[in-house]
């Protein structure tokens, strides 16, 4: 960010914002918004507790287990769509119906289907991330020059070696996009999961302090939701970054 | 100066010993006929360019040579052997280079053998052997992003040596580098045709280039495709590399494609 010809530093915005948020809070113009500095005192608080720790444990073995299915199913699977015109033919109209259905009624056919438990967290996780993996890795398949896969076929490529050696590395700018934006829509699947399905983790956070109308609590959760998406994300987009001197170049 | 029917070719050279024979060779594209009925015959350890105007079906001549594409009929034979897929004793240099861009020099060298499943210790000795003999020594570490135009093909073509087939199909190698190192590279092409001992089929729409590198050149007419004359220069080629364009042959024989190709270029 730019001001006044001068380069602020990364997430100066987040200051600015954090600033007003203080003054507002501190005008005591409605319960909704305490001050920023007093949630961040109550997280400070908060994170040393038992219930906070289980919460967080069992929020995150939810999170990544179902994004973890989500990568290892939707990558495979968007890239022999975009390599198999019959496969994207078959699955394509599927993916995008769940792309836009809104998987939050979903789920509870999914708890008659798998119970109550963590089970159907963790699809509920999957469903969120998966569809937008599948779409980007079948994009990036697609976008890969005719003549990289001729080479591939012309030096004898077993069909293994392709997807391992060829269209899993030309797609992986995609990919990795698709699981960055994969994972921010797991943060919510996951969340939703625990609020619906059973109540526990964060979910159940958010449900104690809102329905008792806790606001500090409930925003230093949700900032510390924030925090650790927005982590994951930072990372993935490093990697992007990595990767793209050869994304033009493909 | 020879140049010879290819319907009385056969009988004039029976004995002259084919690396490659296409046979009554057709290719459709739905109603579109691409190839007609191409018969041509490509001798071991020569360098046999396919030249014609654009929409001729030089490259898709090449490519079922190469396997990637299935002829609608005909034949095509290999050291004998009747092609129905890519196989080790072909190799392709990619108008595109077709590199992996997150792979280095040397990898992209060697992929040929890594699918072939050869050791990488020894794959890589191989690799180094070609990256040098194409004037790469040094790049090994180099990324292709990092190279010019011209590296880059010098990368595809040690990749296609280093696989050790006996038939190299170049599709318009030099076609994307510019003229100088175009040069370069058809100049070195003659080292190689003459060193290697392989059969080169060289698809180009340069006329002088096919001239200058080619044992042999196939001028295919277009809409159906057909070989249409064989020219085999005679004199020029030994002469060495310098004194080729002042040939009076090599200037003949330009004119005369010229010429022929005249009236299919819009």
């Amino acid at each position: 960010m730019m001001l006044f010809g001068r380069k602020l530093p990364a997430m100066s915005s987040l200051l600015v914002w954090a600033a007003l948020w203080e003054v507002v809070g501190r005008m005591d113009l409605t319960f909704f918004v305490p001050p920023i500095s007093a949630v961040f005192v109550t997280l400070f608080g908060l994170i040393q507790t038992t219930p906070f720790q289980n919460a967080l444990g069992t929020t995150a073995y939810a999170f990544f287990l179902g994004v973890g299915f989500a990568i290892v199913i939707g990558i495979p699977v968007g890239i022999l769509m975009g390599k198999t015109r019959f496969l994207d033919e078959l699955l394509l109209p599927w993916v995008n119906i769940f792309i836009s259905a809104p998987l939050t009624a979903l789920v509870p056919v999914l708890m008659v289907l798998f119970g109550f438990g963590t089970k159907t967290i963790v699809i509920t996780t999957t469903l969120f991330a998966i569809w937008i993996i599948i779409l980007n890795a079948r994009a990036g398949v697609m976008q890969i020059n005719r003549s990289m896969v001729e080479m591939g076929r012309s030096f004898g490529a077993s069909p293994l070696d392709a997807f391992f050696k060829i269209y899993l590395w030309a797609a992986l700018p995609e990919i990795l996009g698709g699981v960055r934006i994969g994972i921010i829509r797991a943060v919510k699947g996951v969340i939703i999961g625990q609020l619906l399905v059973s109540i526990v983790g964060f979910g159940a956070l958010f449900e104690l302090y809102s329905s008792n109308f806790l606001m500090k609590e409930f925003w230093a959760v949700l900032i510390v939701l924030f925090g650790l998406a927005f982590t994951i994300s930072e990372f993935l987009g490093y990697l992007e970054r990595k990767v793209s001197f050869y994304a033009s170049a493909r | 100066m020879s140049q010879i029917n290819p319907a009385t070719l056969a009988d004039a050279r029976p004995a002259l010993d084919s690396a490659v024979s296409v046979r009554n060779v057709s290719k459709n594209y739905g109603d579109v006929q691409a190839l007609k009925n191409l018969s041509l015959e490509f001798p071991r350890g020569e360098l046999t360019s396919l030249l014609g105007p654009s929409g001729c079906g030089k490259t898709t001549l090449l490519k079922i040579i190469a396997g990637l594409l299935p002829q609608s009929a005909g034949q095509i034979e290999v050291d004998g052997k009747t092609v129905t897929g890519p196989g080790p004793d072909r190799a392709f240099v990619f108008q595109d280079f077709a590199l992996l861009p997150w792979a280095n020099v040397l990898r992209n060298v060697a992929f040929g053998l890594e699918l072939r499943g050869v050791a990488k210790s020894e794959r890589e000795a191989i690799a180094e052997k070609y990256i040098r003999e194409v004037g790469l020594a040094g790049f090994e570490k180099k990324f292709p992003h990092q190279l010019s135009g011209g590296m880059r093909q010098r990368v595809g073509l040690a990749r296609a040596l280093s696989v050790d087939a006996q038939v190299l199909l170049l599709d318009e190698p030099f076609s994307a580098v510019d003229e100088q190192t175009r040069r370069k590279f058809q100049e070195d092409l003659l080292a190689l045709v003459a060193n290697e001992k392989k059969t080169f089929i060289f698809v180009t729409h340069s006329i002088e280039e096919a001239v200058y590198v080619s044992d042999q050149i196939a001028i295919l007419l277009p809409r159906p495709s057909r070989v249409s004359e064989i020219i085999r220069p005679t004199s020029f080629r030994g002469k060495g590399v310098d004194n080729i364009r002042r040939d009076p042959e090599y200037l003949d024989i330009v004119d005369e494609i010229w010429a022929s190709l005249r009236s299919y270029v819009e």
